[in-house]
């Protein structure tokens, strides 16, 4: 992934920056231009809103065959996780034996190492999830 | 908006084809769909392939004009279109060139499908695939396609209590099917305990739970009712032709448990055929993973939602059973040459039609269903065929 | 003279452990008696997508949220570590971002091998004190490196501390800062090297115990006091025994050091390590507690300090690192060869 793609989704990588539609009041991760809801009630509405990290496992898979930016680091946990301002995100569980993991386990985000461009190039960091404390 | 007939179709064998490129995979279909149509390629005012990512696999996009030219048709500078839907954009070329058919624009329409997968590494095949995913929210993050389909899978045994052996049972029964189908990538039988011990690639789904890598092409050539009647006299109608979508994310949904967009292109079609699922006697539909066959004869209708399990363990979906699906194996055993794979459903829809499916023939064959998918359910393209 | 102080810390430590056993059952050493010797039983072991930037990220996060700090009015933040994930490009704009402190800060890493993270609360409290800033972070962080077969294999860990430096709502004011500093070459890395070397025994007493004691008798003889006039006393624990000895030598009883002495059980956090060590006395420390804390950076350096426990310390969230640390999963040889990126 080029530099300038990262570092433009720092926000929401490193902090859970989503949208909030300033007409019904959901939440949207990651930003929405519009609410699918409210339509076009919602133009010019849309606030930044920083999403809490915390959520609950809706369901999960391990994943033994990774992407090549993920090599070496499987078997890894990914999880739909619904997020308690209503939406869903994607993210990978870590610090978790996968005997633990189960739909409806609480988690929180936490900082991690996603992905780094070789040995030479930027390293990639943002959210993954851990079971919440 | 005319009545549109399909008149004649082909496909390449599946597999991993090795001495053969993406241009010999296109020529190979679109000459056996010109052949088997009875047509010149002077009646073809324009086609349309379907690729996903020809740019990515071999380097090559614009592939309206490199088709054009491999199937002769170049100097007669037809209008040739390339679309794309991730793994549904072989659905998608029938829809577009059904959809200049019927509004009249065209006559006589090629429409096409191919994909050259192992001119790069496995690895490679699985990351570009993975880009039929959202790609910055899911992707990035470590999911892989079988992995967005294992999630769903997961939901559904959670939800539903489908087990693992009704997942393989879906692999033993495309196994079966596909033993008998000489195009078949995998014509080998398997059983469940074959798929259970299988490499686990995303918990729950199993290596044989997966759809392979495969290199493929299929073409079909489409016409108004009108003019078929010209060619012959075994016309097979166009009864539907629908398309849906839905977010690329996971995320961006609010249900785990189907696929909306194949819903919704269900509704569609069955509204424009005037039919029921239960006028369908079989159909060909888009199991990239074995838990993709599962939710799609429960979206389509044709079992109730969360049965779709109990069905693929009952044998109510084999060649003898209450519907047959994916009487030709399906993406599991056939193979899934990605953007070729929604024109090879339609071949097998035909060979059924015409009663030319061999040893894999079913007794009923009038009303047939196609369901094609792009991604995890971001494209969903139906369509329903009937012998007239 | 205004009182500045620690307002907020958090400690972190990651999940994974390997026993000292363990690392000498694959070289053929005997497991008990370096354990005895060293006095390191087991150490952290970060996970594959954890590196000095993320270890920092989630003690500053804890610092805030325990602390209730703006991160908007906190005015710089400073990283220390020997292994910053990039030679080129801050540690600290990481932090700064993900704490959600940008842009208004100024931010820069340092490294002063184990003694960075100290460095970093000794100019926070400067900038503090000069009012060019409101509250300054400082963090000691490392996910450090050793040498399959080194010595420094035993104990070479992960974990790192970040503290909020400021004038406001102190739990724990700063009374006083020294340094002691010399060059001394016990222990280095050379630029693009992945391991260090050290001096083997030189690292003991020329280096260690020569800047860590002197710093520690400059302190009390500026206070005016002497041992038994703390609650507590953290050194930097390379192993289990130096710290030890140092506070023997000082007059320290051995009670003074046990509470903030970590390195048994989690190993050398290298720059994390005093910081670390002085954060699980403050999540038991009671108001008017006095603390003095010295730490060593090899090269060579320490800098001691003289605090002391506030009121405000009952309202803090704590018992928080030995928690942390209870919560660990035992790793083998060959997954901490994985974990640690060593399989090329």
């Amino acid at each position: 992934m080029g530099i300038a793609r990262y570092w433009r989704e720092i926000p929401q990588r490193y902090n859970l920056i989503g949208t909030k539609c300033g007409s019904c009041g959901r939440v949207y991760f990651p930003p929405k231009a519009i609410c699918p809801v409210c339509r076009r009630k919602s133009i010019g509405k849309m606030e930044e809103y920083k999403l809490k990290g915390t959520g609950t496992v809706e369901t999960y898979t391990i994943i033994y065959t990774p992407p090549p930016h993920f090599e070496g680091e499987e078997p890894y946990a990914i999880a739909l996780i619904k997020m308690d301002e209503g939406c869903y995100l994607m993210g990978e569980i870590v610090d978790c034996d996968f005997e633990d993991i189960h739909i409806g386990m609480k988690v929180e985000a936490c900082f991690r190492r996603i992905e780094e461009d070789g040995t030479r190039g930027a390293i990639q960091y943002g959210y993954k999830f851990k079971k919440a404390e | 908006m005319r009545d549109v007939a399909i008149i004649g179709s082909g496909v390449t064998k599946f597999g991993e084809l090795w001495e053969k490129s993406l241009a010999d995979l296109v020529a190979e279909a679109g000459i056996s769909a010109i052949m088997d149509a009875g047509i010149d390629g002077t009646d073809i005012d324009a086609m349309y392939i379907g690729g996903m990512s020809a740019g990515r696999f071999v380097g090559q996009e614009h592939l309206g004009a490199l088709a054009a030219e491999v199937s002769g048709l170049s100097e007669l500078h037809i209008p040739s279109t390339r679309v794309e839907a991730a793994c549904a954009s072989g659905g998608l070329a029938l829809h577009s060139g059904y959809l200049a058919v019927a509004s009249g624009m065209y006559d006589t329409v090629i429409v096409g499908g191919a994909e050259k997968m192992t001119d790069v590494a496995g690895k490679e095949a699985t990351n570009i695939l993975a880009s039929a995913a959202d790609r910055e929210w899911e992707a990035f993050f470590g999911a892989t396609f079988p992995g967005l389909y294992a999630l769903l899978a997961r939901y559904h045994m959670h939800k539903y209590g489908t087990t693992p052996e009704q997942l393989a049972a879906v692999a033993v029964k495309n196994h079966h099917n596909g033993s008998m189908n000489p195009k078949a990538q995998y014509r080998r039988e398997i059983t469940i305990e074959d798929v259970l011990n299988s490499t686990m690639v995303a918990d729950p789904l199993h290596l044989l739970d997966c759809s392979p890598i495969t290199d493929g092409a299929a073409s079909a050539v489409i016409t108004s009712v009108e003019k078929a009647k010209e060619y012959t006299d075994d016309i097979i109608k166009i009864k539907a032709s629908a398309q849906a979508s839905d977010s690329i994310s996971l995320a961006g949904r609010s249900r785990f448990d189907a696929l909306p967009a194949t819903i919704e292109a269900a509704k569609r079609a069955y509204k424009q055929a005037g039919i029921e699922p239960s006028d369908i006697d079989f159909a060909e539909v888009h199991d990239c993973f074995t838990i993709a066959e599962i939710m799609a004869i429960e979206d389509l209708g044709f079992f109730k939602k969360g049965e779709g399990g109990k069905a693929a363990e009952e044998g109510l979906t084999a060649l003898d059973g209450e519907i047959p699906i994916n009487t030709s194996g399906g993406l599991k055993s056939k193979g899934h040459p990605v953007g070729a794979t929604g024109i090879a459903q339609i071949h097998e829809l035909l060979l059924q039609l015409r009663g030319k499916a061999d040893k894999r023939q079913i007794e009923k064959a009038e009303i047939g269903l196609a369901h094609n998918v792009g991604g995890s359910g971001g494209t969903a393209v139906i369509h329903i065929l009937e012998a007239i | 003279m205004e009182k500045v102080g620690i307002v907020g810390y958090g400690a972190y430590v990651p999940r994974y452990r390997i026993k000292a056993e363990e690392i000498a059952r694959v070289w053929g050493k005997n497991g008990k008696s370096i354990s005895a010797g060293l006095g390191v039983y087991e150490k952290s072991v970060p996970s594959m997508d954890e590196d000095t930037a993320t270890i920092s990220v989630e003690a500053a996060r804890r610092a805030i949220k325990f602390s209730g700090v703006d991160p908007t009015e906190i005015g710089a933040v400073y990283v220390g570590s020997e292994s910053h994930p990039y030679a080129v490009k801050p540690t600290a704009t990481i932090v700064g971002e993900a704490i959600g402190a940008t842009p208004d800060m100024t931010a820069a890493d340092y490294e002063f091998a184990c003694k960075a993270g100290t460095a970093a609360i000794q100019t926070c409290m400067g900038l503090v004190k000069s009012d060019m800033i409101k509250y300054g972070m400082a963090i000691g962080a490392d996910v450090s490196q050793a040498a399959p077969g080194d010595a420094l294999e035993y104990a070479a860990s992960a974990g790192g501390a970040a503290y909020i430096i400021g004038k406001d709502n102190i739990i724990a004011e700063i009374n006083e800062t020294v340094s002691y500093t010399t060059d001394t070459p016990d222990f280095w890395r050379r630029e693009g090297e992945p391991y260090p070397g050290h001096g083997e025994r030189f690292t003991g007493e020329p280096a260690y115990f020569k800047q860590v004691l002197s710093a520690t008798k400059k302190l009390m003889d500026k206070m005016g006091t002497k041992p038994s006039d703390y609650d507590y006393v953290v050194f930097h624990q390379p192993n289990g025994k130096f710290p030890m000895r140092a506070a023997k030598r000082l007059g320290f009883s051995k009670e003074q050091v046990e509470e903030g002495l970590l390195c048994p059980i989690i190993g050398n956090t290298y720059s994390g390590s005093t910081m670390i060590g002085l954060s699980a006395v403050l999540d038991v420390a009671k108001p008017g507690d006095r603390i003095l804390a010295t730490s060593y950076g090899s090269g060579a350096g320490s800098d001691s300090f003289d605090i002391t426990v506030t009121d405000k310390i009952e309202g803090y969230p704590r018992n928080n690192i030995r928690k942390m640390i209870e919560n660990k999963v035992y790793v083998d040889y060959a997954l901490y060869m994985k974990y640690r990126g060593e399989f090329k």
